[in-house]
């Protein structure tokens, strides 16, 4: 067993040691780079075993809960259940990668103190998200998210920068505003209710039904513009003229999988699928879902953007997880709650890719990739792993996903579901071997000479991280079968809420 | 023992150090005013143990009790008004040192003037019959008028002769309407609900006085030119607790004096609050000047203020008390940056914003947090407020106030983010200006002191929000219940 003291410190400690890293890289300044490397690593890694030895604790069946009145009636409340330490283990994990990749990236470039300091509290915001234990604390952190993103996504000062900053502001403060207000209409109902697998505000749901339906649509509307839900995907693509780290960070793990996060915490523990089928509310979300997948895709199909064209398959894979916990069961759950993880690893392992070759070679546009294969055999050796796990092939992990998700959509009698997730397959397949096929058959040279020159270290910490990622993919895909592996997890998560 | 005693402190010992401040020669005089500006706040604790015990404390003049005889009174709410007067005037007095030193010829007058406005807020916030709050506010305005013509340039003297003008008609209508008060019921005492119904046109008349002293939307015209001309203190003063006060005077004389007031005049004033709210932060998204974006941002957060009078009721109250002593705290912040920034560029244009976050990291870095309360974000007394407001517009089943409360957010978002984004993140990052010297950190420090406050008490409102749920505004509880019966669920 574990102190009581400790239960109650970890969960705020988890969110603080990033807040703190911030503190202090802000305080240091810009000049103490070597102060700011470490305390970012040092930090990066604490977080991480502070996750694991909570994940440990959890497996092992000890409770962690932080309460704090915030307003009376009305708390703040961080605990760790099964699904916090997925989400939670997925930031740690790619933290750390992350952040060993940004100081390579950003070697040269100015302004690193407040890079790095937002960047530390973006994640901290995250771990706040996935600790949260009511819908209000949830609110706050995802408020905070909006706000320690918005200045990483203008960091680069570009006019377009600060127009993409303006489209996200507007996209997610309207969001938030829509999230608040059903936020209120629902204490005023239910009062100060926090997580409960299977929800709890199925007493409520035979006076008020109709206002139950408004507020399910306003939470997935506020959730879904950062899980960008289309049509509430514009910004998206827009952020992309962050710097690289930014947008494998906000597409893996901070923005969009927040989004998604809040839309599983609203189905699974406020109102449990149950009621929302009761409702009448899971086919809309499935057809939501549905048409997010494939409108996606196809607008990836369009795009001759490298990082936009990885932005629309973000937009496209995000709504499988929404379309696995609307569909239900044991197996759809799981293959929607696992492709959290499992996008999240090959995404970043993308857009490490695309940073890398926009930062050494100046190259942004797809048609740029001919022949990089042999220029730079191990980036494009991890582009082609994740770009084939996207499609689904095993034994990478994106397959995994898929197989629960098709599986489990026949299992509760939707084949419709199973055809928009072959189409989905067909129309990845369609944008990314392209890809895949430039890369390696494409005649070489048409990128002269490398942009600029860096270091050897920098250069090998790039590269590594992309490896590091991309071999997650695969041996999570092969060790699938392990009892810790994010696949068994997942299905004792699911059989929580779909026995 | 009795505390009522100690609430002469509050108004005798900055009065009385005005006083002496005149007589001692310009290089002392400063210390006075410090010493006057620091003993004060001092009572305010053994002041707010005793609120919290007994609720309201009464000091009656010359043993003729109310309605007959004049006395002052705490509560709760005066409370609140009092602990904001004290923290940003403490926090303003770093830049009023640096900026009137005894060799400069306008820091003749100012001393003295900062304690007699010390005065007039403190005796407005006390004043327990009209007459009383009458004479506070004019000694308020008169004293404030001054100071911001202590600013040297032909702006400055116009926006204070603006200002002049305007207060002493808003102060005849207010007269005027007490005068009829009088004629009717014999009795000026405030907090006497149901002695008497009051006339329409009397309340009326009060009403409109007391608003065009607090500047809400469409009587705000003096704000803006007054706000941005002052003297960096007196416009943190002024934002804090100036318009503040005759603002609390006006709920005082809804809700303890006028007994059964037309519910078409609430909705009216909800109204007026719901236009001030929008036109205020609209107007500040186009202004040009950083300190003119603050002084508009007040007339919106003024807006909420008024909100109160349709949503009636004990959250509600809880919510704007909030409100206002956030504001407050993050509004004064802004403004002593501000003057920071003015100080060391010589301009507020926002032009010359862009690198600021370089060259005054302190500064930037109180705006943005300021601002984040000023939106409503959580964590922060401003998210507090709200959603006490939020919450209270619910359980009377307000929708358009709830709507309304919501999407200002978003308008204060549009302002604040703009700012942040020139300052920060704009391109043309890199000119260079020529600057003047930085001001000593103490100021950056105070006022980031009272941002970070700002922020602090949304993570624990517990005190403030306890006070003021126990202390309805008045002591009847008549009209300010614990929801409102008939409505919400």
């Amino acid at each position: 067993m574990i102190e009581p003291w400790l239960a109650q410190v970890l969960p705020p400690a988890v969110v603080l040691v990033s807040t703190l890293a911030a503190i202090v890289i802000f305080i240091a300044g810009e000049e103490r780079q070597r102060l700011r490397i470490w305390v970012n690593l040092v930090a990066a890694t604490l977080k991480l075993i502070l996750v694991v030895w909570i994940g440990l604790s959890v497996l092992a069946g000890n409770e962690f809960l932080f309460r704090f009145e915030l307003l009376p009636g009305l708390e703040l409340i961080l605990h760790a259940d099964a699904l916090s330490i997925l989400f939670a283990s997925l930031s740690a994990v790619l933290w750390l990668v992350t952040t060993v990749y940004a100081i390579a990236y950003l070697e040269h470039s100015p302004n690193r103190a407040r890079f790095f300091g937002f960047f530390s509290l973006c994640v901290s915001a995250t771990m706040g998200i996935a600790m949260a234990g009511n819908l209000l604390t949830l609110f706050i952190f995802y408020e905070l998210l909006t706000l320690t993103t918005w200045p990483l996504v203008v960091h680069n000062g570009t006019p377009e920068a600060l127009a993409a900053g303006r489209s996200y502001l507007r996209y997610t403060l309207a969001g938030g505003v829509v999230l608040l207000t059903a936020l209120v209409w629902l204490y005023g109902l239910a009062g100060n209710a926090v997580f409960t697998p299977g929800g709890f505000l199925a007493p409520l749901a035979a006076e008020h039904a109709t206002e139950l339906r408004i507020i399910f649509a306003m939470l997935i509307a506020g959730f879904g513009v950062k899980a960008g839900l289309v049509p509430l995907h514009g910004w998206l693509p827009k952020a992309m003229v962050a710097p690289a780290p930014v947008s494998a960070l906000l597409h893996a793990v901070a923005v969009v999988k927040a989004g998604a996060f809040g839309i599983i915490r609203t189905v699974e523990d406020v109102y449990g699928l149950e009621l929302v089928a009761g409702l009448g509310m899971r086919l809309p979300l499935i057809a939501v879902a549905c048409w997010t997948i494939i409108i996606g895709s196809l607008l990836a199909l369009r795009e001759h953007h490298l990082k936009r064209r990885l932005a629309y398959s973000t937009v496209s894979q995000v709504s499988y997880i929404v379309l696995g916990i609307a569909v239900g069961g044991l197996l759809a759950t799981s293959g929607g709650m696992v492709h959290l993880v499992h996008q999240g690893l090959m995404k970043i392992t993308l857009f490490f890719c695309a940073g890398i070759f926009g930062l050494l070679l100046g190259v942004s546009k797809i048609d740029q990739l001919d022949g990089l294969g042999r220029r730079m055999p191990w980036v494009s050796v991890a582009f082609t792993v994740a770009a084939l796990g996207m499609i689904g092939l095993p034994p990478i992990v994106g397959f995994i996903s898929k197989w629960y998700l098709a599986s489990g959509a026949l299992a509760v009698g939707m084949p419709a579901v199973l055809a928009v997730v072959i189409t989905s397959a067909l129309l990845n397949a369609a944008y990314f071997l392209p890809l895949v096929g430039r890369l390696w058959l494409g005649p070489p040279g048409s990128v002269a000479a490398a942009r600029i020159e860096i270091g050897r270290l920098p250069r090998l910490a790039l590269v590594c991280s992309a490896l590091a990622t991309a071999f997650l993919t695969v041996a999570l895909g092969l060790m699938a079968a392990h009892p810790l592996s994010p696949l068994n997890w997942v299905i004792k998560i699911a059989e929580g809420y779909a026995p | 023992m009795s505390f009522d005693k100690l609430l002469l402190a509050l108004v005798f010992i900055p009065l009385g150090t005005a006083l002496v401040a005149v007589m001692l020669p310009p290089a002392r005089r400063r210390w006075a005013v410090l010493l006057g500006s620091l003993a004060w706040p001092c009572f305010l604790v053994p002041l707010s143990i005793a609120v919290a015990r007994e609720q309201t404390l009464t000091l009656v003049f010359g043993g003729w009790s109310p309605p007959l005889g004049i006395g002052w009174r705490l509560d709760a709410l005066a409370l609140v008004v009092l602990w904001v007067h004290a923290l940003v005037g403490i926090a303003a007095l770093p830049g009023a040192w640096q900026r009137f030193k005894p060799e400069e010829t306008e820091s003749g007058p100012f001393w003295s003037l900062w304690l007699i406005l010390a005065t007039g807020v403190n005796l407005a916030t006390l004043a327990a019959d009209l007459f009383n709050l009458y004479v506070a506010l004019e000694l308020t305005t008169l004293a404030a008028v001054a100071l911001i013509a202590t600013d040297d340039g032909i702006a400055a003297l116009s926006a204070a002769m603006r200002y002049l003008l305007l207060a002493v008609l808003g102060s005849l209508m207010y007269v005027l309407g007490v005068g009829l008060v009088y004629a009717q019921t014999g009795s000026l005492a405030m907090h006497q609900p149901g002695l008497v119904e009051l006339n329409n046109v009397a309340l009326v008349l009060m009403l409109t006085g007391l608003m065009v002293k607090a500047a809400i939307f469409p009587l705000h015209v003096w704000l803006p030119h007054a706000y941005s001309n002052a003297p960096g203190p007196v416009a943190a003063i002024m934002s804090a607790v100036v318009g503040k006060v005759a603002l609390v005077a006006l709920w005082r004389i809804w809700f303890e004096t006028a007994v059964d007031p037309p519910t078409l005049l609430t909705n009216l004033l909800g109204l007026i609050g719901a236009g001030a709210i929008v036109y205020g932060a609209l107007a500040a998204y186009l202004q040009p000047r950083l300190k003119m974006v603050i002084a508009y941002s007040s007339i919106s957060q003024f807006g909420f203020l008024l909100l109160l009078l349709p949503l009636a009721c004990q959250q509600a109250f809880q919510g704007a008390g909030f409100h206002l002593l956030a504001h407050g705290l993050a509004k004064a912040a802004m403004f002593l940056a501000a003057a920071n920034i003015v100080t060391v560029l010589g301009s507020d244009s926002i032009r010359h914003l862009p690198g600021l976050d370089k060259r005054m990291p302190l500064e930037a870095f109180t705006l943005a947090l300021a601002g984040v309360t000023l939106i409503g974000l959580p964590p922060s007394g401003g998210f507090t407020g709200k959603w006490m407001l939020l919450s209270a517009a619910w359980e009377t089943g307000g929708w358009f106030w709830l709507v309304l409360i919501v999407l200002s957010g978003l308008m204060s978002a549009a302002y604040v983010f703009r700012i942040l984004a020139l300052t920060c993140f704009h391109p043309a990052r890199r000119a260079v200006h020529h600057l003047h010297p930085k001001p000593p950190a103490i100021t950056s420090l105070a006022a980031l002191m009272l941002a970070l406050l700002a922020v602090v008490i949304g993570l624990y409102p517990h005190p403030v929000l306890d006070l003021l749920g126990s202390g309805v505004l008045m002591d009847g509880g008549v009209r300010l219940q614990s929801g409102v019966p008939g409505a919400g669920p």
